[in-house]
Parts: structure tokens; C-alpha cells; sequence
């Protein structure tokens, strides 16, 4: 007896919903009986982690806070990582899409109202393309693999948020805290419900898959990057000019990237410092993963996410294990979700006898 | 980071309005509880360490009739407020945030919760149910600058830096003061690193300080990182925050303490009380808050007469490093001779005085 | 700056580059091998725990810097599974173990808060080691011979012999090094393992010689550094010593440009420190690009470096 792997005709539609869920039962699973046996109460912990920020409903708003920036990053992402472009700097693109937000306000002096938010959010999304575009450069000129350059550039962008928060951007009455002026209410996202933290931009995020969805199943364009990404070879035979995918994918992920540092900047935080770059870019990229790079998928991927940053916290002050433990949940999701890829695109057999007809893998 | 306007201030006073109030008298039979927001870990053995030791000695103190809770590795930014907001949704009546970069925050949940207090340490904005605290670090600073200012044979002084706040050019011009009045010729370089705590870049920094000719070295971040090096260099330096002796046993010739154990033990009994209100604390040596550690062996005796006649000054009130003539770096007089700065005048202090030598 | 004051900056700088320069030399060999791992940082973490708790519990620096590589590699045996077995996405997966490092370390560290161990410093006799002279040569900790030993050791692999060359035939051309006969998913799997234990070396570096203690997240972004480093090394190992020693350069620069060191010397004081933190990113982007102009086909890159290996069987 053992198993066999056998490439199917078409990966599995079954196991692309399948899988993203079992990683996440799974996950919670080992979570249990790992905690448990280095002496921290694991039940308590899985159940903070991952329940907990959904059963209270005080926690909802933290969560759709911190799941809109990773929703709106991912949903570019996913488009570049189906065309195989890998863009993983978009740390450093929402980096620059809030600085650029941030240049506008200032510019705008103390002026505010819809017309100068847009123009900040805007202006966000531009400086994002823009830094997306340094490595689409070099790969379409040079061929330069952007893997490298997108992330090298991300920490230069840290670097230039460094300089301006220090120095030239500094708030005049922040005590020489390197930060920006907290943003006046004029130039700030509205809140939608009043009392609670959720602003325009978690609305954006909610409304974008679905904006989305309808491009890329429906369009030219979304075929073309389906193509590009599966066939290259068959793309250039159609027609599609994969140095132009490349742009299209960068640019997106790019803008995506500065419009989520935009509106976290201009709907959530408020000003800018050093800790303003927090990794959402970096967990984005295991969002679109998680969610198959689909833009629903990314939706409930990012919520997912935030839940366990949430949780983490919640985890903190009741079992008393470090923050960075809900990485290691993250972390777990993503292993399981990249080793069950394989059987979306195989089937598992268990072959008794090799004379024996084969018999029907699980799940089929 | 938030602020505080007119607009969310009222929606925040609506949010807290629907809650279900209960009075505070309904938890007087309760166990208080009481919430810690900290800025590194626990065992960063400096800042954060030093807050949770205040909070053990406070639970310590007050035994059944509290228990505590904390958040460590909290970032400076808007996500602290969720954290904050959590801490009074679990039931903490009062709630301390120890680090300068969660005012705006602080503020933004005090106003959610008017039956909960706040007590923020280090910064400035005060409201009904908000206090601040701090500490005169900078006394302690004065008598590390006195121990500088005898033992340097290079009369280069090294001082490694987080940020260019007040509480930070505090120490940083104390520093130099105190050891100018033992060696006038001694003068201090600054590394400034823009950050609380990354061991590696303090030790690196403080080798960078050694480079540039400091033969001792004082300390404004977090972790004992710096005084490891100065212990493979065989040179001095001083611990900060706590006694970090066992991590450089030669190095270490003293240490500034924050001692927050009696500050959290009052704040706590005084809800327990019912007698709680809003204040701005600045405690120092003479309130037990400042302790400098117990001197190494290497600390010669004359010395140590020296740096306990700066305690003992600042315990009689006779001492205050601010004391003028104080000259800035351009040579220009800051403080005339015989004129004290002031408390609210130290508060935004922002300038260096003559000696401190840093990046333009 | 008396040759007194160069000899410590050249001790200091040597300091800041050996941990950069190990994850560096074995990130080289794992891309050399068509693998890009992006969970550098992740390794270097688990190194730096792992390290320190096998010091604390045997007392020995040596053990602390075998169980460190021990964990690396096994580290990097689980990226190297997900990769190499099951043939998931090298960027995420690379991404996940970064985060896991990062998370585990913390966790495991929990216990080992406070607990200290001596440096592990130089083993020559003081005469030599603290000589203000000698100690130039003699003043580093045992793990700074190690990595020029593995420099030149590397090199000599890569060019030298035949192992060298089926690793490199693996990165170049996998499907034409399965063909002849090669294992691509064995060369593959020891290179990541290599890359791993070399990680871990690196960053038990921190937890036992730059300071002899553990704290979170102590590593503080050098494994990302280190991945530049590979790049910027145009993947030769020669190279790569240069390299890491001028990032340990540019790195020391800020931190003296911070304390008024270039003060009163013409432009250079008003650059701000943040352009010499960026630096070594920037250096690294524009090298990319050089070499991709220079000369496509001659260019030192792995052809496969990031792809699947895909037999079509």
C-alpha cells in the first residue's frame, strides 16, 4: 500500500475552498495541543486567539480596522502573484502611499474637506504605483527580478518615512517625537458609525473584492492575466504582450498598496511614525495565499488575519503568552494552506495492489 | 496616533453613555483591577522590566484586594487604543500607559470610560479621569555625571540615545553639567538611535561612541545591551532603569532605578478609597521614585563622596543640576546665574548646553 | 583618527558584519542551488534562541553555536519540505517561516528572560587579544575566523569542485541536471539545510557574542539585510566578504554621522543619517540592475533562482 500523487485535468474546485479552511481548523487544532503540552492553558489560548475578537462584539471594530488595509493590499497582490509577477514590496508602497497622502495634507495647510481627502487618498494611491513602478522598470528594461528589487526597495521607503517624520514633516508641538501633526478633523476619514472606529476606508475594503470579482472574471483583462500567469507561452501566441501584464500587475499592486497606506493613514492612525510601517504589506502576501488569490477569498483571508492580530492581543492579557505567538498561528495557517495546494493540483491514490483498481482519493 | 477633537470627543462621550454605567461603589466589595499598557517586553531588563517590577510591588503591597494585568509590546501608534479600550472592557478601573507615545490614545479612551482612570506616563495633557506621572530621572543622571566627570581620563563623555524628547535632552544636559563641575573641560558626544530597544544597534552605537574617543558611557535605551560592550571593551558605563550589574559585572559602576512600585501602590490604594484624582506627578529622589544602585568596587571613595553629595542635595532640596549659569551649545546663556529652570520649563526643554557634541 | 581609534573601528565594523555575513554565505549557497529563501530573518531568530538555551543549559559557547545551526537547518528543512516536496510557492512559504522564526523564538525565549552566559570572545591569550595593537587580528570571537574560514572554504566548493558544479548545474538548469542523472531535490535539499545552519550561526551570534543575553526580536531586520548582501555579491562568495564588510561600513557610518563624527567636514554633515541606512538597499537595487545590463547571458544569477523544479512526469 502507499499513496500516489496524479496530476488532475483541473485543479480542484472543492479542494480551493476546502483547504483554506481545513489549514485553519488545523491550525487551531495543533494550537490546543501544542500550548498544552509547554504548559500554557491551549484551549484558553486557541479560543482568544481566533474566537474571542469574532464573540465580542466590542472587538469587531478592531478587527475590521486592522483587516482593511491587508484586504485592499492582498486584492493587488493576488493580481500579480496569478500573472506570476512577485511583487513583495508593498510594505514599502504603502509606506510611500501614506507619505504622499501626508505631503498633500501638508500641503493643503490647514484646508480640508472631501475634495483635499480625495486628493490625499489619490495621491496615496499615484505614490504607490509610482514606487511599484521602480521594479517593473528594471524587470521589463533589464530584466531585473522584482522579487529582489520591490523588497530592497521597501526598505529604502522606511528609510525616506524616517528622514520626513524626523525632520521635515516633524510635528512643530510633538516635543521632537519624530511624527507627523496628528491630522485635523478636516482632512481625516468619517467615521461611519458614530462612537466607534469604523471609517470610510474599511467600507472601501469591503466593497473593492467584489469590484474586483466582477473586473477579473468578467474582462479582457482578467483573462489576460489568468493567461499570462498559466501559459506564458500560449499569452504570447494570443497576442498578450507580457511585458504589458507585468506593468498592469505592478501597477496595481502598487496602487492598492499606497491606497490602503492612504486610508489607514487618513481613516485610522491619523499621523505618521516611526511605527507606522507595522507589516501589513508582508502579512498581505499570506492573505492572498490564504485566500487563493481570489478577491472573495482575499475578503474573508484578510478578516481571518486580523482576527488572530486581535486575538493575540486578547491572548496577551489572559494567558499571558507573548504577542508574537499569534505569528506562529499565522505562520501555521500559511504552512498549511502552501502543502495543501498540492491537492488542488493532484490526487492523492492509495494504491493497495498495483494491479488493484485504484481507489477514489478522500475528498473527491 | 489620534487626537482629540470636538467631533469624536462627543462621539465618544455617546459611545460611553451607552455602556451600562454601574457606580463606583458597586466594586468597593471587588477586587480592583488594575491595567497595564507596556511598551517593550517584560524582560527588556530597562523600561518596561522596571514597570512590572512597580507592578508586582504593587500587588505585593495591596495583596488580595487588587489584581493586575498587562500588554507588553504595545506600539506607539493608533493601535493602542484598541489595547487601552480592551483593558477598561475587561473591568480595569485603572489603567496605566507607561510610555510618552500613548497620550493622544490615553485622552481618546478616557474620554470612552469617565468611571475609569488613566494615569500616562511621562506626557503632558491632563483630563478629569487622567493623570500624568514622571520621574526627575535627570537627578539620577546628575550623579552619573559626577562619577563621569572624575573617572573619564579622556574628559570624552558618551551618552546613547533613544529620541530627542524632553525626558531624553533632560538626561543628556544633566549628564554634562554634573561632570563639568568636576572636569569643565569634559564634553559629551550623543547617539541619537530612534529607537527604544535593538540591542544590536545600541551596542554598535556605543562602540561608535568608544570610536569617537568617550571612554565611559551612559545609557538612554532600553536593554543592557550597551554595557556588554563596554564589558568586553573594560571600560564604564552605568545601568538604566534597573541594576543591570549580572550583565556586566566590571562595566557597571551604578545604575539609575525607577522605582514605580510606591507611585502604582498609592495610585492603587487611593481608588481603592475612593480619594483618586487627577494629578500631574513628577516625582524624584526624594520621593524614593529615583534610587541610584549601590556603586561597584571600581568606583573610587572620593567619588563616592562626591555623587552622595549630589543625592544628599537633591534629598534637602539645596542641589538642582538646572541651576544657572547655563550656556548652550553655540556659547550663548541659557540660564542666568543664580535662576533655576522650572518644572514646566524642563517639561519642553528642546536645547543642548555647551559640551554636547551631536549630528547637526 | 590615531590609529588606536581606527583599530577599534575596525573591530567594531567586523562586529556589525559577521552576522550578515554567515546568513549571507548561506543564503548564496541556497540560491546558488536555484532556491530563494526568503525566511532569512525567521532562521537567524531561531538560531539566536536556540543558541543561547544550549549555552545556559551546557555552559559551552561551541555547543551554543552547534545547537544553533542544528536549529537553523531544521528550520530551513521545513521550508525546505513545503518547497522541495510539496512544491509550494518559495516567496510565500520563505514569508511563513520569517514569521514562525519570529513567533517561536519568542515563545521558547520566554524562559531564558534574564539568564546570562559569558561572551563568547576571543580564545587567544590576553596578550594577544587585548594588545591595543594585536588585538586587530586577535580581539574577535572564535566565530569570526569561522565565517572567513567558510568564505574561503565556499568559494573553493563553488568553483573547485564537483559537488560545485552539480549545485550549480541544479540552479542554472534543473530540468538538464535531472536529466543527466543528478538528484535536483537532494543537492536542493543539503543546500537549504546549509543555508540554514549558517543562518542560525548568524544569529547566535547575537544572543552570544555581540550581547550575551536574549531578548525579542533581537536580530532586529539582519537577515534582510543579509538577503541584499547575496545580490549585491552578484552571488559570488569572494564578493559577498567584500560586501558584508561595506554594509558593516555604511552601517557604522550612520551611527557616526549620528554622533557628530562627520561634523565640520564640507556637504557631508547635512546628508541625513537615513540616507546611510538606506544605502546599502539602494547599492543593492542599482547592482541588480548593472549587472543585468552588462552581460544577460554571463550574468552570475541562477537561472531557476525562485522557480519550481517541475519534472513532467
Amino acid at each position: 500500500m502507499r499513496l500516489k500523487l496524479e496530476k488532475r485535468p483541473e485543479p480542484s474546485r472543492l479542494m480551493v475552498v476546502a483547504t483554506p479552511i481545513a489549514s485553519v481548523l488545523l491550525t487551531m487544532l495543533i494550537g490546543v495541543v501544542v500550548f498544552d503540552a509547554i504548559g500554557i492553558n491551549g484551549q484558553k489560548a486557541v479560543v482568544d486567539i481566533f474566537l474571542t475578537p469574532l464573540l465580542a462584539s466590542y472587538k469587531w471594530q478592531d478587527v475590521a480596522t486592522k483587516a482593511a488595509p491587508l484586504i485592499i493590499i492582498a486584492l493587488g497582490l493576488s493580481i500579480g502573484n496569478r500573472a506570476n509577477v512577485w511583487n513583495i514590496g508593498a510594505e514599502g508602497q504603502y509606506v510611500i502611499g501614506s507619505l504622499c497622502a501626508a505631503g498633500v495634507g501638508i500641503a493643503a495647510g490647514g484646508g480640508g474637506g472631501g475634495l483635499i481627502i480625495t486628493a490625499m487618498i489619490l495621491s496615496g494611491v499615484v505614490g504607490g504605483a509610482a514606487w511599484a513602478a521602480i521594479p517593473a522598470v528594471l524587470r521589463t528594461r533589464f530584466s531585473v527580478n522584482e522579487i529582489l528589487s520591490s523588497l530592497m526597495l521597501t526598505y529604502v521607503a522606511l528609510q525616506v518615512l524616517g528622514y520626513l517624520v524626523g525632520g521635515p514633516w516633524k510635528d512643530p508641538n510633538g516635543r521632537n517625537f519624530p511624527a507627523t501633526a496628528p491630522l485635523t478633523a478636516e482632512q481625516s476619514l468619517p467615521i461611519l458609525f458614530p462612537g466607534t472606529t469604523v471609517h470610510l476606508g474599511i467600507a472601501i475594503a469591503l466593497v473593492l473584492p467584489f469590484v474586483f470579482w466582477l473586473v477579473t472574471a468578467r474582462s479582457v483583462f482578467g483573462f489576460q492575466i489568468r493567461v499570462v500567469g498559466s501559459a506564458p507561452h500560449a499569452a504570447r501566441h494570443g497576442g498578450f504582450d507580457s511585458k504589458q501584464t507585468i506593468w498592469l500587475a505592478m501597477l496595481i499592486g502598487g496602487g492598492m498598496a499606497g491606497l490602503a497606506g492612504a486610508l489607514e493613514f487618513t481613516g485610522a492612525l491619523k499621523a505618521i511614525n516611526l511605527g507606522f510601517p507595522s507589516g501589513y504589506g508582508f502579512t498581505a502576501i499570506i492573505v492572498s495565499f490564504l485566500g487563493r488569490l481570489h478577491p472573495i477569498g482575499c475578503l474573508i483571508a484578510g478578516i481571518v488575519l486580523a482576527v488572530t492580530y486581535v486575538g493575540g492581543q486578547v491572548a496577551q492579557t489572559t494567558v499571558h503568552i507573548p504577542n508574537a505567538t499569534a505569528g506562529i498561528f499565522q505562520a501555521m495557517m500559511l504552512f498549511f494552506i502552501l502543502a495543501s495546494d498540492i491537492l488542488v493540483r493532484y490526487r492523492v491514490r492509495i494504491v493497495r495492489n498495483p494491479k488493484n483498481a485504484p481507489a477514489p482519493a478522500a475528498g473527491e | 496616533m489620534a487626537i482629540l477633537t470636538r467631533r469624536n470627543f462627543i462621539q465618544a462621550a455617546g459611545a460611553a453613555a451607552a455602556l451600562p454605567m454601574l457606580g463606583s461603589r458597586a466594586f468597593a466589595q471587588d477586587k480592583l483591577k488594575v491595567g497595564f499598557v507596556f511598551l517593550g517586553p517584560i524582560g527588556d531588563y530597562g523600561w518596561t522590566w522596571a514597570h512590572n517590577k512597580g507592578r508586582e510591588a504593587m500587588q505585593t503591597a495591596l495583596g488580595d484586594k487588587i489584581e493586575s494585568v498587562y500588554v507588553e509590546n504595545v506600539a506607539e501608534d493608533a493601535s493602542a487604543i484598541p489595547v487601552i479600550r480592551d483593558l477598561a472592557n475587561q473591568g480595569c478601573k485603572l489603567i496605566f500607559t507607561t510610555s510618552y507615545g500613548y497620550m493622544d490614545q490615553t485622552i481618546q479612551v478616557a474620554g470612552e470610560f469617565p468611571d475609569v482612570k488613566f494615569e500616562h506616563c511621562t506626557g503632558f495633557k491632563l483630563a478629569d479621569n487622567v493623570s500624568v506621572y514622571n520621574s526627575r530621572f535627570h537627578e539620577g543622571r546628575a550623579v552619573l555625571g559626577t562619577i563621569s566627570g572624575m573617572m573619564s581620563k579622556s574628559g570624552t563623555l558618551g551618552y546613547l540615545g533613544s529620541y530627542k524628547v524632553p525626558e531624553v535632552v533632560l538626561g543628556v544636559n544633566s549628564f554634562p553639567l554634573a561632570a563639568q563641575k568636576k572636569n569643565p573641560a569634559a564634553t559629551l558626544k550623543v547617539v541619537f538611535i530612534d529607537s527604544w530597544f535593538d540591542p544590536p544597534k545600541e551596542a554598535a552605537a556605543t562602540e561608535t561612541l568608544l570610536n569617537l574617543g568617550a571612554d565611559i558611557v551612559t545609557t538612554h535605551t532600553d536593554s543592557p545591551a550597551p554595557l556588554q560592550s563596554l564589558e568586553q571593551r573594560g571600560l564604564h558605563g552605568f545601568g538604566q532603569g534597573a541594576d543591570m550589574s549580572s550583565f556586566a559585572p566590571n562595566a557597571h559602576l551604578t545604575a539609575i532605578e525607577d522605582i514605580w512600585g510606591p507611585h502604582y501602590t498609592r495610585r492603587a490604594q487611593a481608588v481603592l478609597d475612593g480619594t483618586w484624582k487627577s494629578s500631574n506627578i513628577w516625582e524624584g529622589m526624594v520621593d524614593g521614585t529615583v534610587v541610584i544602585s549601590p556603586y561597584s568596587a571600581a568606583v573610587p571613595a572620593d567619588v563616592v563622596a562626591e555623587a552622595d553629595k549630589i543625592k544628599a542635595g537633591y534629598m534637602d532640596g539645596s542641589f538642582d543640576i538646572f541651576t544657572g549659569p547655563i550656556y548652550d551649545t553655540e556659547g550663548k546663556l541659557k540660564v542666568e546665574d543664580g535662576k533655576t529652570l522650572t518644572l514646566d520649563e524642563l517639561a519642553v526643554m528642546d536645547w543642548f548646553v555647551k559640551g554636547v557634541e551631536t549630528a547637526a | 583618527m590615531s590609529i588606536e581609534v581606527l583599530i577599534l573601528t575596525i573591530i567594531t565594523i567586523v562586529g556589525i558584519s559577521t552576522p550578515i555575513l554567515l546568513a549571507g554565505l548561506g543564503e548564496l549557497v541556497v540560491e546558488k542551488a536555484g532556491v530563494l529563501n526568503l525566511g532569512v530573518e525567521g532562521m537567524m531568530l531561531i538560531g539566536a534562541i536556540a543558541g543561547f538555551a544550549t549555552t545556559v543549559i551546557t555552559g559551552s559557547p561551541w555547543l551554543g553555536m552547534i545547537g544553533a545551526a542544528a536549529a537553523g537547518a531544521l528550520a530551513a528543512l521545513l521550508f525546505g519540505f513545503l518547497v522541495l516536496a510539496l512544491n509550494s510557492n518559495q516567496v510565500a512559504t520563505g514569508l511563513a517561516l520569517t514569521i514562525f522564526g519570529t513567533g517561536l523564538s519568542s515563545l521558547i525565549g520566554l524562559s531564558f528572560q534574564g539568564r546570562i552566559v559569558a561572551p563568547f570572545g576571543s580564545i587567544f591569550p590576553p596578550a594577544l587579544s587585548r594588545d591595543p595593537f594585536l588585538k586587530v587580528l586577535f580581539g574577535y570571537s572564535p566565530i569570526v575566523y569561522f565565517a572567513l574560514i567558510m568564505v574561503v572554504l565556499v568559494t573553493w566548493f563553488l568553483k573547485s569542485t564537483r559537488g560545485g558544479l552539480i549545485l550549480r548545474a541544479v540552479g542554472e538548469n534543473d530540468l538538464s541536471a535531472h536529466s543527466i542523472g543528478y538528484s535536483v531535490v537532494g543537492v536542493r535539499y543539503a543546500a537549504i539545510a546549509f543555508g540554514g545552519a549558517m543562518a542560525g550561526i548568524g544569529g547566535a551570534y547575537f544572543s552570544l557574542v555581540i550581547t550575551p543575553m536574549w531578548a525579542e526580536r533581537m536580530t532586529a531586520g539582519r537577515g534582510w539585510i543579509a538577503l541584499a548582501l547575496v545580490v549585491f555579491a552578484s552571488w559570488r562568495a569572494p564578493r559577498l566578504l567584500v560586501g558584508a564588510y561595506f554594509f558593516g561600513l555604511l552601517m557604522w557610518l550612520e551611527l557616526y554621522a549620528k554622533g557628530g563624527g562627520l561634523n565640520g567636514l564640507p556637504i557631508i554633515p547635512a546628508i541625513p543619517s537615513q540616507f546611510w541606512a538606506a544605502m546599502p538597499y539602494l547599492m543593492t537595487v542599482v547592482v541588480l540592475a548593472l549587472i543585468s545590463v552588462r552581460d544577460r547571458a554571463g550574468s552570475n544569477a541562477p537561472a531557476c533562482l525562485g522557480k519550481p523544479f517541475l519534472t513532467s512526469n
